[in-house]
């Protein structure tokens, strides 16, 4: 990190952690950090009055590991120019590596686009342990972003003896030592239980259908693994994709999920879930022909508890590919749709599935997973509980942020991709009826300001004095317009950064790369008393001995492979 | 006589095992051979040691002579390696992949015997 | 003497890392737990021959010159070439697989790797019907149905069935062998048919034939199914659907024999459309067999820096894919290639004759530990350390899980990593001077 300082000028600051509501002032940078004051001979950057926040936090992205796959499957992707500046092919510069890619770019693309963006953090939202390696990898490669990983835990053998058993010691030793192994920053589970019903071609039907051969419940993989984060002081909490992701219905299971962790209390001061990409869990109806929103039971559910941040998974229409360690679903999304498939069960640990699919406006499902991401984001009215995504790439490619955000802040934007849609479509959605138009503040919240709760980085998603200085400035006078009017203003705006500062250093000027410095990787080393450690590693010294194919000693993840780590350590609770 | 086979290439442990040694003699063992069912080199009036010419539209070599019984009639088997390859197809069909399996080959004996791997790939040199 | 336990075995996609090798002198003296391939490799170096130091091909001989003078004259010939082939990096680590790429995009080279000659349509297949796998560990705990099509493990991954698939034991598969059904498809009887239950010898070139008329047993279509298929019975093609459709997990292991016969990636699409059929009635997957210890690595690694996993065009400064084109043979079968930089791997034995004889044609510079036909073809030759044994470095099992090797020795050889990276400096002072 390089000692010098910044004077950023006439910042419009719109920083929701200080409540700070787009206020002209100076931000002062020395040696990556925000700071109350810097000296004469700081560079100067002129503002003038243009929106000013902190670099955007993508808490859940498919960006590095599983998308390869989807690269690998998918070479059309790379080709695809869909979003002008943010896609397809580009040449290498003498600052910029070759680009190529819309859903799945490569990572080189990944790094730039997303500081195109004015972000500067991303949160992999699932890292297969075993594999956790190959994740770190492109961890390597995607320039200037800030990144963590969150892993698998959900259908693993080990954790499913130790729930069954009802050893939540182990349970918590085995956590730490497998964010260990695997440097990751938090607890993910998907479709609990669901990947080793998988392993024989099945899945779980709900929380409390028993796993084959395991003798536990979705339920309580959930109940346990949530025991163990929260006596592992982790600075994230367990981080859910809900059982009977995609199927009419769900929403039922959903709120099921959300009310059972009413009961557990963090012991970091942060939500006790957090549920991903809702708008995959929040549908109505019993089958596909009467099917429907089922956003506001979801909302009126989520207005009324404090336990809990969710995010989105907006869909985008246009060609997406769907990636996730819910094997069973994407299997039956490749029959319905009658798509390619690939998938990656993963011995003793997890299942994985890739599939491309297009959303089409024409088609009523497709609207109305459409509608439900916004309809969330609309109708649960504190916006502290609401991260913004698309489940990258998943409901559609992170380059399309900047669209997504006029649908929040626009009605007449919405009104206009609405008109397109067909009669049967708008009698399954609540969208048309609501006129909430969501403010720069409001926002900021989504994309950066609570994830720095969420995942306790008090130095991130903002602008206090001592946080990391990552900051956007956009080319947005917010006296001066009208989002609600010119969305087509702010999407440019949103699409090409004035200026992004990485620690302090100037990464993005006028949409383009300027400096791609690399980032760090946070991982979580949890303390965990000896005794305890101990006796887990007896239990997983057998699994490895009798049932993986790679040895323990080859297992963990090696420092090699972090080139810019950031330990996090957390004392536990014992 | 002169037997019209069906050839392929392919991988064995010996030529495997010999992958960073290719310019010794065992190399040379394991990959300078063509192997044919029994009832094949009879045809052919040869036992295993003996040379056999394979010619195919992309050339031909001259390798030693070995019996598989494990292979049915009319197919013909010679490791991966330079010998095969002299031989075999470099037509990719537009999908990247030459033909290394499946080239219709006309084998006969001959006495003339295998060249070895330095003086095989001399002669592409002096092309 | 030291002993390195759970040593990383760098030959074949198997990458066994349960070695154990004894050190004495700097030198490998045993080495337990591996196959006849592994153990040739590991205490095979020290009884031949390496290449001892850098050489020039000067009046048609190869003579030896200072590393600097080698680098200088391939980088040379990298500047001065407007169509470089940049082919292998197979037998790498992926370290080195990432400096091969960047040394491509700043010459505007084109890269590909052995899958060329190998798994190449595998890569075909799943761009067109995607890729049903798992990871090995999956096969050994779960598979009770097992087939090898194609391929022959015996020869090819000697400890596969052991350590993975027919032999292994796991949680639900606690009889090994006993409890499992293995079904060998070939053109002729392989010492792995010899091994299994059921051998199926298949007339060669027809594997999607009989790929499609057990789709059609499998979707219930046996009416449309000839009497003979392949130059198999009906009977027996309905006798094999069903032992796949009662399988409580299948896996079908293919190889070269599914991917270098006629209909190439078409057959391996078959396979991927059959796996998909069978999970309608019970769990199913597919695997490829790879060849080189990380070939898969080169595809992981391509893909995530350029988009593609192999057959990657640099010359319009973007990576451009086309395999029927920019593979490896494409561009020396039609004489296009102008230089070529080979690494880890080996054309000059394993590429047909006429792609051969053009890269004879051309300036090669190659870099490797040992000498190999392609030698014989090189003009600048770069001595390595061999990868897995004086290198560390990561590599990807067949089944895309990342290993990372160890070092087990010392040596004064440089690694490829170390090699490519003095050629992209090399290489940029010399446009830089121009």
């Amino acid at each position: 990190m390089r000692m010098s300082e910044i004077l950023i000028k006439n910042a419009n600051v719109c920083d929701p952690a200080q409540g700070i509501n787009c206020e002209t002032m100076d931000l002062c940078i020395r040696d990556g950090k925000i700071v109350e004051s810097v000296s004469e001979s700081a560079e100067v950057i002129d503002a003038a009055g243009r929106l000013t926040m902190a670099g955007g936090f993508d808490g859940h992205t498919h960006s590095a590991g599983k998308i390869n796959v989807g690269r690998f499957m998918n070479p059309n992707d790379a080709r695809r120019t869909l979003v002008p500046g943010l896609s397809g092919p580009e040449a290498r510069t003498e600052k910029t590596r070759a680009q190529v890619g819309y859903n799945t770019p490569n990572t080189y693309a990944i790094g730039y686009r997303y500081a195109k963006l004015g972000y500067t953090t991303i949160c992999e939202a699932a890292i297969p342990m075993l594999a956790a390696r190959h994740t770190h990898e492109e961890f390597k490669e995607i320039p200037i972003l800030d990144k963590m990983g969150l892993s698998l835990f959900g259908s693993n053998w080990q954790v499913m003896e130790y729930v069954r058993d009802k050893e939540p010691e182990k349970l918590a030793a085995y956590v730490a030592w497998g964010l260990k192994a695997s440097r990751g920053y938090g607890v993910k589970i998907v479709n609990a239980g669901g990947g080793e019903a998988w392993g024989w071609g099945k899945n779980v039907s709900g929380l409390y259908d028993p796993v084959p051969n395991f003798d536990v419940t979705p339920a309580e993989i959930l109940m346990g693994l949530a025991e163990a984060n929260e006596k592992l002081q982790l600075p994230h909490s367990v981080h859910v994709h809900c059982n009977n992701l995609g199927k009419p219905g769900n929403y039922e299971t959903t709120i099921e999920t959300m009310k059972m962790f009413e009961k557990v209390k963090p012991t970091v001061d942060r939500q006790a879930l957090h549920v991903t990409h809702v708008q995959f869990n929040a549908y109505a109806g019993t089958s596909w022909r009467d099917f429907e929103t089922g956003a506001p039971m979801v909302a009126d559910y989520l207005n009324g508890a404090n336990h809990l941040t969710f995010d989105l998974g907006q869909v985008i229409f246009g060609p997406a590919v769907t990636m996730t360690a819910d094997g069973p679903v994407e299997y039956a999304n490749s029959r319905m749709l009658h798509e390619k498939w690939s998938n990656q069960d993963i011995e003793l640990e997890d299942a994985s599935g890739v599939v491309p699919l297009s959303y089409s406006p024409k088609s009523f499902i497709n609207a109305v997973q459409w509608a439900i991401g916004i309809e969330l984001a609309l109708l649960v009215e504190d916006p502290w509980k609401i991260m913004f995504t698309t489940d990258s790439p998943n409901g559609g490619s992170f380059v399309n942020y900047p669209e997504a955000f006029t649908y929040l802040m626009s009605a007449k934007k919405r009104e206009q991709v609405i008109s397109g849609f067909g009669k049967m479509a708008l009698d399954r959605m609540v969208l048309p009826g609501l006129d909430r138009e969501l403010s720069f503040y409001e926002l900021a919240i989504m994309t950066r300001s609570m994830q720095s709760k969420m995942y306790s980085r008090p130095e991130k998603g903002n602008l206090k004095v001592g946080s990391d200085a990552d900051v956007a400035i956009y080319d947005i006078i917010t006296s001066d317009i009208d989002p609600s009017v010119e969305h087509e203003k702010v999407k440019q705006a949103f699409s090409g950064a004035a200026y992004t500062l990485k620690d302090g250093n100037i990464v993005v000027k006028d949409g383009k790369i300027e400096a791609t410095p690399m980032g760090r990787t946070y991982w979580v080393n949890a303390k965990v008393p000896a005794d305890i450690d101990s006796a887990m590693n007896k239990d997983t010294d057998i699994k490895f001995k009798k049932y993986y194919t790679v040895s323990k000693s080859n297992y963990m993840v090696e420092d090699s492979y972090l080139p810019n780590p950031v330990e996090i350590r957390t004392e536990g609770a014992f | 006589m002169k037997l019209k086979a069906n050839l392929i290439s392919g991988r064995t442990a010996d030529q495997g095992a010999h992958l960073e040694a290719k310019t010794y003699r065992g190399y040379f063992d394991a990959c300078a051979y063509c192997e044919l069912n029994s009832a094949d080199l009879d045809k052919l009036g040869v036992s295993e040691g003996n040379s056999l010419k394979v010619a195919t539209d992309f050339g031909e070599v001259v390798v030693f002579a070995k019996a598989n019984d494990g292979n049915p009639d009319g197919l013909a088997f010679i490791p991966m390696g330079p010998w095969a390859n002299t031989v075999l197809d470099p037509d990719t069909h537009g999908c990247g992949m030459p033909g290394l399996k499946g080239v219709p080959s006309e084998i006969e004996a001959t006495e003339e015997k295998p060249l070895d791997m330095k003086s095989l790939m001399k002669q592409y040199r002096e092309d | 003497m030291p002993v390195i336990k759970d040593a990383v075995c760098s030959l074949c996609g198997s990458l066994c890392d349960d070695i154990t090798v004894t050190v004495e002198d700097n030198k490998i003296t045993k080495i337990e737990n591996a196959c006849i391939l592994g153990h040739s490799k590991f205490v095979g170096m020290f009884e031949h021959d390496r290449i001892e130091t850098p050489m020039i091909r000067k009046d048609g001989e190869l003579v030896p010159v200072p590393y600097e003078e080698a680098i200088e004259a391939a980088a040379k010939i990298l500047v001065n070439s407007r169509r470089t082939l940049s082919y292998g990096w197979c037998s790498t680590s992926c370290e080195a697989i990432g400096k091969a790429i960047q040394l491509a995009e700043e010459t505007g080279s084109l890269i590909d790797s052995t899958a060329n000659v190998c798994h190449g349509p595998s890569a075909l297949a799943a761009q067109e019907k995607g890729s049903p796998g798992a990871s090995l560990g999956v096969i050994k705990n779960r598979a009770d149905v097992i087939v090898f099509w194609g391929c022959n493990p015996v020869h090819a991954h000697p400890r596969h069935m052991s350590r993975y698939s027919s032999f292994s034991k796991g949680l639900f598969s606690t009889k090994g062998r006993k409890g499992r059904k293995m079904v060998v498809i070939d053109v002729r009887k392989t010492d792995t048919a010899k091994l299994a239950d059921k051998y199926v010898e298949i007339e060669q070139g027809s594997d999607l034939l009989l790929i499609t008329a057990l789709r059609s047993a499998v979707n219930g279509h046996e009416d449309v199914i000839p009497e003979t298929v392949a130059g198999i019975s009906k009977e027996e093609i309905l006798e094999l659907a069903e032992t796949l459709k009662n399988a409580q997990f299948s896996c079908i292991f293919f190889g070269m024999g599914v991917t270098q016969s006629r209909s190439k990636y078409k057959n391996g699409d078959g396979v991927s459309s059959l796996i998909s059929d069978l999970n309608q009635h019970s769990k199913a997957v597919t695997i490829g067999m790879r060849g080189h210890y990380n070939v898969t690595g080169f595809g992981q690694v391509a893909t995530w820096e350029t988009g593609f996993p192999m057959a990657i065009d640099f010359s319009r400064g973007f990576p451009y894919y086309n395999p029927g084109e920019t593979g490896a043979n494409d561009v020396l079968v039609r004489e296009e290639a102008d230089a070529a930089i080979i690494s880890a791997a080996d054309p000059g034995a394993h590429f047909p004759q006429k792609a051969v004889r053009h890269l004879a044609k051309i300036p090669v510079i190659q870099i490797d530990p040992y000498a190999n036909p392609t030698t014989e073809i090189a003009d600048v030759v770069i001595p390595a350390a061999v990868v897995g044994i004086e290198a560390e470095g990561t590599a990807y099992r067949m089944d895309a899980i990342p290993i990372r090797m160890k070092k087990l020795i010392d040596t004064e050889f440089k690694t490829d990593e170390q090699i490519t990276k003095d050629l992209i400096t090399k290489v940029r002072e010399l446009k830089e001077g121009a």
